[in-house]
Formats: C-alpha cells, sequence, structure tokens
C-alpha cells in the first residue's frame, strides 16, 4: 500500500513534524475504553484484500443484477471497471433511493459550538499547530445560535466541536444538547470519540446519532496524517461507532475523507464496516458522508487529488446500492450543482445554511471563531428547501421522534 | 378462549367482520355468532369504527401536497401517518390531510414494545385518533416486524382502550396471541415494506384468512394494483400500500387505480369465484365411471 502523502497538504511547517518520533497510534491511551477488534480487524482485512483491479464489467453487471447485494458485488461497483457503467448505476441508485426514502429529502445543519483541539490533523484547518482564532460558545452562545438556526425552520441539528476533551469536555456537549433538544427534534453529534458511558450521557441528554469520519482506515497512512493527540489512536476511532451504539444511540454515521489515500480502498471499508455494525446491531440506523479534501485557512491549495465527479458519484452510487436503506449526507464542500444533482439520485440529507466556523449563525456573538474548511455551496435554508421542490423532491425537515 | 373451539366454516358465506365480539364477566373475550349470508355492502369494521372503503392508504414517501388527491381518488376512508413526521415542524403531515379522514397513526421508529406504548400515546394527543397501528422493527435492513415485541404492545395498547391494528410477520399462532390480546385487525406482511414484490407469503395470509376471526389487512409489498386485487380475491378484509403509490409515475391516478382494483378483488371475493382449475381441463371420463350399483 503506498504511503505517499497528498501533496497538496503538506508545508514546510508539516514536513519537519514528520521527521519527529511520535507514540504508537496502534496503542490505546489509558483513559480509553476497549472493545473487541472483531469488526475492525475483519475491515482492515477485507480492505487489505481488496484487488479493484480484478473486478471486470461483466462482475458490474452481475452487481447490477441483484436485489441484495454481497460485499463482492460492492467491491465490483467501487472498481475502475464499473466506471463506464455509471449511468447505469445511477438509474439503480435512483430506484432504490426512491423505493426506502420516496421523495423525501431530510434538511439539517451543522453547528459548531467550539473549535479548539489537541489532534495534530494535517489537512484539518482545526489542528492545534494551525495559527487561526479559536472560540468556544457558552450555554447562553449556544442558545443564541440554536434561536437563530430554529428559525429558519429546520428541525434538525448536528453538534460539532473540535477535538478538544480539555476545552469541550463531555458535560459541555452534554450541556448542548440539551438546549438543542428545547429547538430541535434531532440531536446529532460530531465531536471526538469517547467511551460508551459517556456516550450513555450523551444520549440521555437527547442526542440520537454519531457521526465520526474514520477519514482514512489505511492505519500505516492514518499513522502519517494524525500526529498528535486523541485521534492519533487509531482502533480506538475506528471501533467508535460501536461503543455509540453500546451507550444506546440509535444511529451511526461512517466517512472517509475521500484523497486522503486510495479512495477506493477507504470507501470499500468504509462500506464494509458500515456492513458489519448493521449484522451486529442489526436495529442501528446506517448513514454515510462523503467529504472529499477541501482547502483550509493557510492552505488554498489542498484537493481531493483523483476522486473527480465521476468518482464522487461511483462512491455514492455504491453506497446506496450496497445499503439501500442507509441515510446518505451530501456535504456543503461539494457545490450547488454537484448537490443539487446528487439528491436526485441517491443522496437523502442536505446541510444547508452553513456555517463552518464558530458563533455565525447570530449578529451578535463576538466570540467567533474560524472555520474548519472552505465550503462551496453557500446557500440559506430557504433557497436549499426550494431548490428541493423545484426537483419534484419533498424538504423534510424531521422524520423521528426521541423514545 | 373461544377460538380454541370449533370453527364454523361457510366458504366464501362466511364474513369475518360480522361477529361481534364482548367480554365477559372475566374480561375473557368471546364471540357472538352471527351467521349472515352474503352482504355486499358490508362495512369494514375495525374495533368501534366502521368504514366503507378497503383501502388503507399511506402518507409516506411523497410530497405533501398530493395527499388531497391521492386520498380523494383513492377513496379512502383511513389513511396513516407516521408519527414522527406528525411532529416535523413546518410542514406538518397533519395539515395536508382532508378531514373527515380517520387517522392511522403507526409507531415507525419504535424499536420495542416499550417505545412503540410511548409513541402511541403520544400519537393519541397528536393526531387527536384512538386508532393506532403498531410498527416495531429493530432490524434497520429488512424492516421486518418484531412479532413477538408486537404482541406484548398490542396488549398494554388494548387495554388502554385504542384500536389496536398490528403490522406483523403471518405466522398463526402469533395472529392467535394477537386476537387474545385485544387486537381490532391483524396486518399481515405480504413482502418486504416498500419492495413491492406482491403477496410473496400468500400461503400463511391464507391461514390467517382462514383461522383468524379479525379482519385481515394486507400491509407491504403490494407493488400493483392487480397484487391488491388478488389480496381481495382470497378474501383479506383490507389492503394496504404506500410506496407502490408513492412511487408511481402519477401518484392520484395510481390511486385510483388502486381504489378499483381492491373494489374488484372485493366483489369476486363476496360474490364467490367460479372455479379455477389449476391444470387443463376434467378428464371426460371420471375414475369414478366405473360405478354401478
Amino acid at each position: 500500500m503506498s504511503e505517499h502523502i497528498n501533496e497538496s497538504i503538506l508545508n514546510d511547517e508539516i514536513k519537519e513534524h514528520l521527521k519527529e518520533n511520535r507514540v504508537n497510534h496502534m496503542e490505546y491511551f489509558s483513559d480509553m475504553e476497549r472493545i473487541p477488534h472483531d469488526i475492525m480487524d475483519t475491515v482492515v482485512r477485507a480492505m487489505e484484500e481488496y484487488d479493484y483491479d480484478k473486478y471486470t464489467g461483466q462482475d458490474v453487471l452481475r452487481a447490477l443484477d441483484k436485489d441484495i447485494l454481497f460485499p463482492e458485488d460492492f467491491a465490483a461497483l467501487l472498481s475502475p471497471a464499473a466506471i463506464p457503467y455509471l449511468e447505469e448505476m445511477a438509474k439503480k441508485a435512483q430506484i432504490e433511493t426512491r423505493k426506502h426514502f420516496g421523495n423525501s429529502v431530510y434538511m439539517f445543519t451543522p453547528l459548531y459550538i467550539a473549535n479548539y483541539c489537541e489532534n495534530y490533523c494535517i489537512y484539518c484547518g482545526f489542528n492545534c499547530h494551525n495559527r487561526i482564532k479559536r472560540a468556544k460558545l457558552d450555554a447562553k452562545g449556544i442558545e443564541t445560535e440554536m434561536k437563530a438556526i430554529a428559525k429558519t425552520g429546520l428541525k434538525e441539528i448536528l453538534l460539532l466541536t473540535g477535538e478538544s476533551r480539555k476545552m469541550s469536555d463531555v458535560e459541555y456537549i452534554g450541556m448542548a444538547c440539551k438546549i438543542a433538544r428545547k429547538y430541535f427534534n434531532v440531536v446529532g453529534l460530531e465531536v471526538y470519540p469517547m467511551n460508551s458511558d459517556e456516550y450513555r450521557y450523551l444520549h440521555e441528554s437527547g442526542a440520537d446519532y454519531v457521526t465520526v469520519f474514520q477519514e482514512t482506515y489505511n492505519s500505516n497512512k492514518y499513522e502519517t496524517l494524525h500526529l498528535a493527540g486523541h485521534k492519533r489512536i487509531f482502533p480506538y476511532r475506528v471501533n467508535s461507532q460501536e461503543r455509540a451504539l453500546m451507550g444506546g444511540m440509535r444511529g451511526v454515521g461512517f466517512a472517509a475523507l475521500l484523497g486522503l489515500d486510495d479512495f477506493r480502498k477507504d470507501a470499500f471499508a468504509t462500506g464494509m464496516h458500515a456492513y458489519l455494525i448493521q449484522k451486529k446491531y442489526p436495529h442501528a440506523e446506517i448513514a454515510f458522508s462523503c467529504p472529499r479534501l477541501r482547502p483550509i485557512i493557510n492552505n488554498d491549495k489542498i484537493n481531493p487529488m483523483d476522486v473527480h465527479e465521476p468518482q464522487l458519484l461511483q462512491v455514492i452510487c455504491a453506497y446506496r446500492l450496497f445499503m439501500p436503506f442507509a441515510s446518505i449526507t451530501i456535504s456543503t464542500r461539494e457545490c450547488e450543482r454537484v448537490r443539487n444533482n446528487l439528491i436526485n439520485i441517491a443522496a437523502t440529507k442536505i446541510s444547508a445554511g452553513v456555517s463552518v466556523g464558530i458563533g455565525e449563525h447570530s449578529e451578535n456573538e463576538e466570540n467567533k471563531g474560524d472555520e474548519q474548511f472552505e465550503i462551496d455551496d453557500t446557500r440559506s435554508v430557504k433557497e436549499v428547501y426550494d431548490a428541493i421542490l423545484e426537483r419534484g423532491l419533498q424538504p423534510v425537515m424531521s422524520d423521528y421522534i426521541y423514545v | 378462549m373461544t377460538e380454541a373451539g370449533p370453527k364454523l366454516f361457510y366458504g366464501n358465506y362466511l364474513n369475518k367482520n360480522v361477529f361481534s365480539r364482548n367480554t365477559d364477566k372475566n374480561g375473557l373475550r368471546f364471540k357472538k355468532w352471527k351467521i349472515y349470508t352474503m352482504d355486499r355492502n358490508e362495512k369494514l369494521v375495525l374495533g368501534k369504527y366502521e368504514f366503507n372503503s378497503r383501502f388503507i392508504l399511506g402518507s409516506g414517501k411523497y410530497s405533501l401536497d398530493l395527499i388531497k388527491a391521492a386520498v380523494e381518488n383513492a377513496g379512502a376512508e383511513i389513511i396513516t401517518l407516521a408519527l414522527r413526521r406528525a411532529v416535523s415542524g413546518v410542514d406538518s403531515i397533519l395539515d395536508y390531510i382532508p378531514k373527515g379522514v380517520k387517522l392511522l397513526p403507526n409507531t415507525s421508529g419504535a424499536r420495542n414494545a416499550d417505545e412503540a406504548v410511548r409513541i402511541a400515546r403520544l400519537s393519541r394527543e397528536v393526531c387527536e385518533s384512538d386508532m393506532v397501528k403498531i410498527e416495531i422493527m429493530r432490524d434497520s435492513k429488512y424492516l421486518l416486524p418484531d412479532n413477538y415485541e408486537t404482541i406484548k404492545a398490542t396488549e398494554i395498547l388494548a387495554k388502554e382502550g385504542f384500536v389496536v391494528m398490528p403490522y406483523m410477520y403471518p405466522d398463526l399462532n402469533v395472529a392467535r396471541d394477537l386476537y387474545n390480546a385485544g387486537a381490532a385487525s391483524v396486518m399481515p406482511l405480504a413482502a418486504p415494506i416498500g419492495s413491492n414484490k406482491g403477496i410473496c407469503t400468500k400461503d400463511f395470509i391464507r391461514i390467517l384468512i382462514d383461522e383468524i376471526d379479525l379482519p385481515i389487512i394486507v400491509d407491504a409489498g403490494i407493488g400493483r394494483p392487480s397484487q391488491a386485487c388478488e389480496a381481495m380475491e382470497m378474501g383479506a378484509s383490507a389492503v394496504m400500500a404506500n410506496t407502490a403509490i408513492a412511487t408511481a409515475g402519477d401518484v392520484p391516478a395510481m390511486a385510483e387505480s388502486f381504489k378499483k382494483a381492491v373494489e374488484a378483488g372485493r366483489t369476486a371475493y363476496m360474490t364467490g369465484m367460479g372455479r379455477v382449475l389449476e391444470k387443463g381441463a376434467d378428464p371426460s371420463s371420471p375414475l369414478t365411471g366405473f360405478l354401478e350399483d
């Protein structure tokens, strides 16, 4: 497996840091809960054995002919041999999406409540060495932001923090969940991985969905991209979704950051991870996100290398056909044209009115912090809502009940 | 309980919906057998409610502004909705359902009996309807109902006065348990929900129709009007469909098509269908033709 790093990420400072000795990324810190590694081991082995060049057009057609796909079919759909069949894949993905979701498109917005981070992920704008303006909203600030968002009609919110246990501890996140429950039906979390008892606390505080981006499932590559912090510990991150379900969460989200490593292998591992989790926890609701690398503050050159739009569509359609019941979110990292079309094919969830900085939903918030990455689609909730309607689709603010 | 006793069988002339059920002084249910001859205008009886239409329409997976037209074209008197969609904020599905249509909230999202009971109680307040369709799934892939939890929820809710309509995997023992638990109907699935595959569970649904003295409402998996018609021909009391209509090119027109199919199937059942031979014709010289004395 190539250990080559996407050149667009690197700068001189990072190159210097890469020469230093680093802690073993496979060894847990003492405060980290250990659970069995059966799923992680299987995912990693499947990914390592995945030889996408061996698949042919016939394999792709066979997969497209099936009602229920197995990992081998998913592997074929992610292979280069599937690119000529992209139109067929998209057509079948659209049919499957309609069968499971009708014409519903779910809307939500992320709310960044803090951007302090202890990790050193060299591609991320929040990393602890990146010189950006840091901020953390207090209870009043969170409430003000949520009120402003709720006014737009949204009923689902995704709470994000930078990954700093010190600056954004579990109780702080729990407080944000409790405030969020007052204004929203659905509360999701995209915060640092934690232990199952902490997930349980946040579930009891009102959150029901946990998304953890694995970024890459290639642990050797992972190690060269995440140089310090909790996030550096690969197995603790991979097992986050399982711990979240053990803590009582209803659904979990998966993603590889496409462009960091070999995207076909990473997408395959992401699907396998979700597949195995669903097998072990059949009640779990499964979600995928499909982020591609984006420019950040202090590095506007970062790009997703070989993951162009056709490849992005291929990955999304493969997820849809492999797990037709899964929610697929399309990021504001993508432009309006791509997002508008993807919700008509396979994506079922779209963010709107997005800010990836701190305190930007309300005018009066003085404690503002910088963004995690550059967003592309800056449309408001109303604009996205209307765009969904224009396509004959149905914007849905929530289809969920907290029990 | 009574259903272990002898079953009166009148072939096509047995109409399930005419048995009135009562409770004796011990709280046990018993049947008052009333055998009617054919009445084509027999109503669909669900608990204390009566309906003329035998087609139950779903409201999910299609645009809210089509609901009114779909209800009208379907001639539907009952519409199902997920409670979780009724509490969804700006666009509440409740605002789009025409007045006069009976709401049948479902408990989708529930993973066990306890959650279903909580959702049902909330639905009684939000939808102002004491009818509830129990849906309990703890499998996000196939969305197959959990029969065991469904029986538990049915028992609790029936005692609380709900008109309980449990969605279930067609199993005779479970259907009997649901009857004993106080269900107002039984809703066996024809095929996995949303699959449009038709009546894959035909033989098992037929057993429920023959054995269970409650309205049997075929739910889930019906993909075409012809399949809805088939279910009604078999003697189902009603059919429920959603995805087949929601994913049609013209939602209101497909709703109408289902209405007609359901009516056709019901009429065929009520009139007593002619015999349909499985293979070829009867032999012209019967095997018993040799008999003389």
